[in-house]
């Protein structure tokens, strides 16, 4: 492995645990939209909100952290694609912005319209940040992102079937992430009732995220020749065990193991992303601009790589502080 | 028309957009960065007294403000994640070119955030399932990281103001990129220590405005009192440090960037005895109806009645920066400073003789615009350093004018960065109001599952 292959595959493995953690935490809010009315909504959305209160900041961190290891390593492929893409980059920004301060300012305000108008900007903006992004995902993996700055079309290069698909797809496993890490949370908080009704919800999204899936294959073969071809040849092994894991998370749910269905779900999810990655390697930017072209100097390299090491040091100890302790039961109210 | 001209075209029409859009992104980021630097330390600080001495009042106070700080920190995270798409999305010719060189530190800031947004959750969530002294202690890596992430972006920053760490070829390349030692230029110590201590001044200053303002309305509690007198008493002790600061500062904008302190003195022709201007426009190469201290700009940057201060003529008029913004903002801060470094010497004195906070209303009714009148003199900070820049985003060696996007429509990015902006001051101030005021109470078909 190169030094920018490691620099790369760290910054990649930001995006997978952005996608598992703030994915979940975009799930939730998904799941805050359909929850119904004020009063029948009311218990499921207090779930949500204890779950994700205190680590949804952390949680979104991880897309800084890939923004920020791109642009520093890569910082000519990272000009390119963000200024072409900058339009669902912009909404999707918007919509974190929306979604975090909602969520943020709900708790501390008491009128009920001004709850329910935080409660909805919060919700719809988890159901549209992550459709953006997986569109940009989209339009990156279907090579329509070329080198050069906004040397791509700012319309067609997410606006077209495959970042439709990834759009759809990012939601889809957000809702479903969501509802396999409430079913634990709902079972611990002694609230059988709500876990069950989670388990019914991952299994629904689960099986519509299979069949969008697998529909999906006939989308890229037919939008994204390349990635396809990269899935199908040397990306299979993954994508098999994709499904796999997706079966197992299934059967796991069923006999109500919640606690190992989590990390299964967490392996289905990443398997899809190291199925994109696999499919499109050696280029970063697809058809043309593999990732040795696309460094940066050694020393940028070395330095971050130096960084990320330290780094992870001191975050991976913290960030397993702050999930132990709130996956730990207590009867204990936040601030308010 | 070629495609080159077609691109040159699209930067021209963006610039003015995204430089609004960034200058309007970064401005509203600052203020609630000020928060997230300086806030949790006073909150700790409060909590560790009232633990210490049994103090419930102190307690509460403490308590008040984390809640405030759920809030506030909020608002300047998802900012900051704007800013970081803003980056590229507006300026891709300084990441392109420059990422290598200078995007290091952000790297280091994506680290410190992260612990700070991890310490934030434990501290503001953490308060029953953590013992109190677990409780602040937890707090550390909260403080520590705000402060840190503060070095690393505006180390950052100072290094566009004073490029190092790397040479270019004769094409313009960038080649020997070495972000160690770009994050150590002669700017970084002065431009961090200067934002750290603004950082306290604006919170300092803010919080006490609002208990200013309760106490004139009559809350003449120990509650009130308190809640005036610790961050009156933090911003009151840096206030004087931050005016020496200024001066280390000047100093090495003096040795540095030269252009940046005659635009901010609107210093045209080189010249020795050089006065120091306050107010006035510049016109024609020339600042009218300024008031003048003799030898003061001088004996400012030499120590020396009869040093020589370059002028504005030195260079092009198109290396320029816009004069008078950056004139006019430098005596907006510089003044609001010494006005802040006044009132903090008033309660100084009363306090030292008398052990009290002064009785009259004038006092009060000062420190309730002191915390409006440090966020000001803060931005008029940023604007003398950011337009004092100008034309140059890399200082000598990039042009804002050929950082900046092509993309068609970007200009509209402004407009709905306006309207978003608009709308989440207004519902921050709100909400924040909601808080000041206390005493909320949810709504019944909204509570809160008892657990």
């Amino acid at each position: 492995m190169t030094l920018a292959e490691v620099v790369l595959g760290a910054a990649f493995l930001g995006l997978v645990a952005y996608a598992l953690f703030g994915g979940a935490d975009f799930g939730g809010g998904v799941w805050d939209l359909l929850a119904g009315g004020t009063e029948r909504g009311r218990r499921v959305r207090a779930l949500v909100e204890r779950s994700i209160g205190p680590v949804w900041e952390a949680n979104h961190v991880w897309l800084i952290f890939v923004l920020v290891v791109l642009w520093t390593g890569f910082s000519g492929a990272f000009a390119a694609a963000v200024t072409t893409l900058y339009l669902p980059l912009t909404l999707a920004a918007f919509g974190m912005i929306a979604r975090g301060a909602a969520f943020a300012y709900r708790k501390s305000v008491s009128t009920p319209g001004m709850r329910r108008f935080f409660g909805a900007s919060f919700a719809l903006s988890s159901l549209l940040t992550p459709f953006f992004f997986g569109a940009v995902v989209g339009g990156v993996a279907s090579g329509r992102v070329p080198p050069g700055i906004a040397a791509g079309d700012v319309i067609t290069s997410w606006v077209n079937p495959t970042s439709f698909l990834g759009g759809t797809l990012a939601v889809l496993v957000c809702a479903y992430l969501a509802a396999v890490f409430l079913c634990a949370d709902a079972r611990r908080a002694g609230e059988a009732d709500l876990a069950e009704a989670f388990r019914l919800r991952a299994f629904v999204t689960a099986a519509v995220t299979g069949t969008v899936g697998l529909g999906g294959i006939l989308v890229l073969r037919a939008d994204a020749p390349l990635l396809y071809a990269g899935l199908m040849g040397r990306g299979l092994p993954v994508v098999l065990l994709s499904a796999a894991a997706g079966v197992a998370a299934i059967v796991l749910l069923a006999v109500r193991r919640y606690a190992l269905a989590r990390v299964v779900s967490a392996l289905a999810v990443a398997a899809i992303l190291v199925g994109w990655a696999v499919g499109q390697y050696p280029y970063v930017l697809l058809p043309g601009l593999t990732i040795e072209q696309a460094a940066q100097g050694r020393t940028t390299m070395t330095a971050l790589l130096v960084a990320l090491g330290v780094g992870a040091v001191v975050l991976v100890p913290s960030l397993v502080f702050l999930y132990t302790l709130f996956q730990r039961p207590t009867g204990a109210d936040p601030v308010d | 028309m070629t495609a080159l001209d077609l691109v040159a075209a699209g930067a021209v029409e963006n610039l003015l957009p995204a430089r609004t859009q960034m200058a309007l992104s970064l401005g509203w980021h600052i203020v609630f960065a000020c928060f997230g630097i300086a806030f949790p330390a006073i909150v700790v600080f409060t909590e560790w007294r009232g633990h210490r001495r049994g103090d419930p009042v102190l307690t509460e106070l403490a308590h008040t403000w984390a809640k405030a700080m759920g809030v506030l920190f909020a608002a300047g995270a998802v900012s900051g994640t704007l800013l970081s798409f803003e980056l590229g999305i507006l300026w891709p010719g300084l990441m392109d070119r420059f990422g290598e060189v200078f995007g290091f530190p952000f790297v280091l800031e994506g680290f410190a955030f992260f612990v700070e947004a991890i310490f934030v959750g434990v501290y503001l969530f953490g308060w029953n399932r953590l013992s109190p002294r677990a409780h602040v202690l937890s707090a550390i890596p909260m403080v520590v990281a705000g402060v840190a992430g503060a070095f690393f972006v505006v180390s950052a920053n100072a290094w566009m103001n004073n490029p190092t760490g790397f040479r270019l070829d004769e094409q313009g390349n960038v080649v020997d990129a070495r972000p160690w030692a770009a994050m150590f230029g002669p700017s970084t110590w002065p431009q961090f220590v200067h934002m750290w201590l603004a950082a306290f001044m604006v919170t300092g200053f803010l919080v006490a405005s609002v208990y200013a303002v309760g106490m004139l309305r009559g809350r003449r509690d120990r509650y009130h009192r308190l809640g005036l007198l610790i961050p009156l008493t933090v911003a009151a002790v840096v206030t004087p440090v931050q005016i020496g600061v200024g001066d280390w500062i000047a100093n090495v904008v003096a040795d540095n960037q030269p252009t940046k302190l005659a635009a901010m003195e609107a210093h045209h022709e080189t010249s020795a005895g050089v006065p120091l201007s306050l107010g006035g426009i510049y016109v024609d190469g020339e600042l009218r109806y300024a008031v003048e201290i003799p030898y003061g700009l001088s004996l400012l940057i030499h120590h020396d009645p009869d040093g020589v201060v370059p002028g504005l003529a030195e260079v092009p008029a198109d290396e320029r920066p816009p004069v008078n913004v950056v004139h006019l903002a430098y005596n907006a801060m510089v003044g609001i400073g010494s006005a802040l470094l006044l009132l903090a010497g008033w309660f100084g004195l009363v306090w030292w003789r008398r052990r009290r906070i002064p009785h009259t209303r004038w006092f009060l009714r000062a420190v309730a615009v002191s915390g409006v009148a440090a966020a000001v003199a803060m931005e008029a900070g940023w604007i003398t350093t950011e337009v004092g820049r100008q034309p140059w985003i890399v200082y000598g060696i990039l042009r804002t004018a050929d950082a900046v996007s092509p993309a068609p429509g970007l200009g509209y990015g402004l407009v709905a960065v306006v309207v978003v902006y608009t709308v989440l001051t207004a519902f921050t101030v709100v909400v924040l109001r909601r808080l000041a005021r206390g005493h909320d109470t949810l709504a019944p078909q909204e509570r809160v599952e008892a657990s």
